[in-house]
């Protein structure tokens, strides 16, 4: 067997792909995080309550309908973007006149709701979410097995992000959106129809956190508490890469993800805390972040 | 004697008389919240900083007092002093690195800084981990007067709260908390105007850390114990919303909102997970329709007619 440090490369080597699987959801969170600050001006505590109701409603689809996991890939980040938009248009829509602390209040409490109803429906033991039977196994790549699952997770976060930064800095559409953030009011004088554009980026932007929340399922357990234990390290992400930029999320969250896989290698008692460690490095030597504009 | 001194007084004196009525754990518990909401409140309410984790300061010094005393055997109040101290110096951390970033990002870093607490706390021996510290024995104060009996602690911790309330109320309407008003209103103008913004900021925040420490040292002293629950960052979003139902910015307000979340929780208890839902409920309803929390409305209720300046909360010109 070889061995890096006195470790050997096959644990190495799985401990970076689960800090790449991880990285995959830091960086589908913390983009639609992004793309909902920059519209709406609000952060959006709910998130992570949001990715657990991806997760559960794709559970609850294959126990009680017995749909499986390809058509949740689709249904349930719609279900979790039309509930987004009933909460964008019903509560949110109040808020834009005021300081944006308060969109960060409301969607705290929201995600208080959220996590309590499902704790009291399903309890805290997680539940398993059986993995397609086309993703069992893994491929030998000679020095180490990669389990198929989490190569799908990575490559499908990769493709979602970038399609992601394709259409906003790529597309008309996209364009309308950047504008929009800028100066919402002149967008709107050129008759576009800005209340609707923001209704449906804040809809957009939890839809990818259902979608993140359908790709977790199979990987850790289903559990009401998955949403607010991986929010918290999404925010550091954010402090740490900045909000101004779509790559930069990106980046940044796939490489915390490969840090904090490095470290429960070398240093398992820090591998909790690591992101927060480099958040406040960060804040030290670049308080704007990474790809921070500052304001 | 003017009519808030009045107030005042009527409630000395109720506070004085509750411990005969109404259970005084339940009391004691009530006025810890209340004055780690009044120290909250004074960074929130008077500066404009939203703390998203201020249970790391409360948490950190019930640890404090608790091992304090089961573990060094100190005396009570070298106990609740050291908890204060390792609170404040927490919060001068925490806040030197949290005001290099405004608003929401100040919201987010001391969420994240909180949870790093969290997990320390959860990995470090002397906190006991899941079990906490428990059956902190309360001790002789000074040496003198048994704590063990409920009501000699509850005079304790209505003597703490009062001296806190009354430094918060002192630090309010100084010049510094003028200053700190004025960084609340306009940051920019402050700065303009010469004063050191960061340096107030910080010594704001430490005052609050502190504080929050006195209130979550005597609360471990009084109740004896100390847990995860008290550094987990659910305690830091129940101290916004103690402040924000009773008043952002209120003198008075974040007492009631303490004494209203404390009673909802204690008689809720038996719904279970049901609680951090009404929890969410109350919190989205009172960022919706009632900003201003039930004192900022009194206040506003008493002052109809007249001009009222505008109270933080309500929609200022943009």
């Amino acid at each position: 067997m070889t061995e890096i440090f006195g470790i050997s490369v096959q644990a190495l080597m799985g401990q970076l792909i689960i800090g790449l699987v991880n990285g995959s959801f830091y960086a589908i969170l913390s983009l639609g995080l992004a793309v909902i600050f920059g519209m709406l001006n609000i952060i959006n505590f709910a998130h992570g309550a949001l990715y657990m109701m991806g997760a559960f409603l794709a559970w609850m689809l294959l126990n009680y309908a017995g749909i499986g996991y390809w058509p949740s890939l689709l249904i349930a980040p719609i279900a979790v973007g039309l509930f987004g938009i009933v909460i964008e248009r019903s509560m949110l829509k109040w808020l834009y006149q005021l300081d944006h602390l308060y969109g960060l209040l409301l969607t705290f409490g929201l995600a208080l709701i959220l996590e309590g109803i499902f704790r009291n429906q399903y309890g805290v033991s997680g539940l398993p979410y059986e993995m397609p039977a086309a993703f069992s196994g893994a491929f030998n790549l000679g020095f180490m097995f990669l389990p198929k699952y989490r190569a799908w997770v990575v490559v499908a976060s990769l493709l979602v992000c970038l399609g992601t930064w394709f259409v906003i800095e790529r597309t008309k559409l996209g364009a309308y959106l950047r504008a929009g953030t800028e100066n919402p009011k002149l967008v709107q004088a050129f008759g576009v129809n800005v209340p609707l554009m923001v209704t449906l980026t804040y809809g957009f932007g939890v839809a990818l956190a259902g979608l993140a929340g359908v790709l977790a399922a199979p990987v850790y357990q289903v559990h009401p508490l998955m949403g607010s234990n991986i929010i918290i390290i999404v925010f550091a992400v954010v402090v740490i890469g900045g909000m101004g930029s779509i790559l930069g999320s990106i980046v940044t969250g796939l490489a915390l993800g490969l840090i904090e896989g490095l470290t429960k290698v070398f240093y398992p008692e820090a591998s909790a805390t690591v992101v927060f460690i480099i958040m406040a490095i960060i804040l030290l030597v670049r308080p704007a972040g990474l790809f921070g504009r500052e304001k | 004697m003017s009519r808030t001194a009045i107030a005042y007084l009527g409630l000395f004196v109720l506070a004085i008389a509750a411990p005969f009525v109404v259970y005084p754990i339940f009391l004691m518990k009530c006025l810890c919240f209340a004055l780690f909401a009044c120290a909250f409140n004074l960074l929130i309410g008077y500066t404009g900083l939203l703390s998203f984790g201020h249970a790391a300061f409360f948490g950190m010094a019930g640890y404090t007092a608790g091992y304090a005393i089961k573990g060094w055997g100190l005396p009570p109040e070298l106990a609740v002093i050291a908890g204060t101290l390792v609170a404040a110096a927490l919060g001068y951390v925490v806040g030197w690195l949290a005001i290099r970033r405004q608003g929401i990002y100040f919201a987010m870093i001391t969420l994240a800084l909180a949870q790093m607490v969290y997990f320390f706390c959860v990995q470090v021996p002397f906190t006991g981990a899941e079990d906490g510290l428990q059956n902190v024995p309360r001790g002789r104060l000074f040496g003198v007067i048994d704590l063990k009996n409920d009501f000699n602690m509850y005079y304790l911790v209505l003597a703490n709260f009062i001296l806190g309330y009354a430094l918060i109320h002192r630090i309010i309407h100084s010049p510094f908390g003028q200053v700190l008003k004025s960084i609340r209103e306009n940051e920019p103008r402050a700065l303009s105007l010469g004063y050191e913004v960061d340096k107030f900021k910080l010594l704001a925040f430490v005052l609050s850390a502190g504080l929050s420490g006195l209130a979550g040292a005597t609360k471990t002293l009084a109740l004896g114990l100390a847990s995860l629950t008290d550094v987990h960052w659910h305690q830091s979003g129940e101290v916004v919303l103690m402040t924000l139902l009773g008043g952002l910015g209120t003198v008075f307000g974040p007492v009631v909102g303490a004494f209203t979340i404390t009673a909802l929780q204690n008689y809720l208890a038996g719904l279970g997970s049901w609680v951090s839902v009404i929890m969410g409920g109350i919190f989205v309803i009172c960022v919706l329709i009632f900003r201003r929390g039930v004192v900022g409305e009194i206040q506003a209720l008493l002052k109809r007619g007249t001009s009222g300046g505008t109270l933080p909360g309500t929609p200022g010109p943009k």
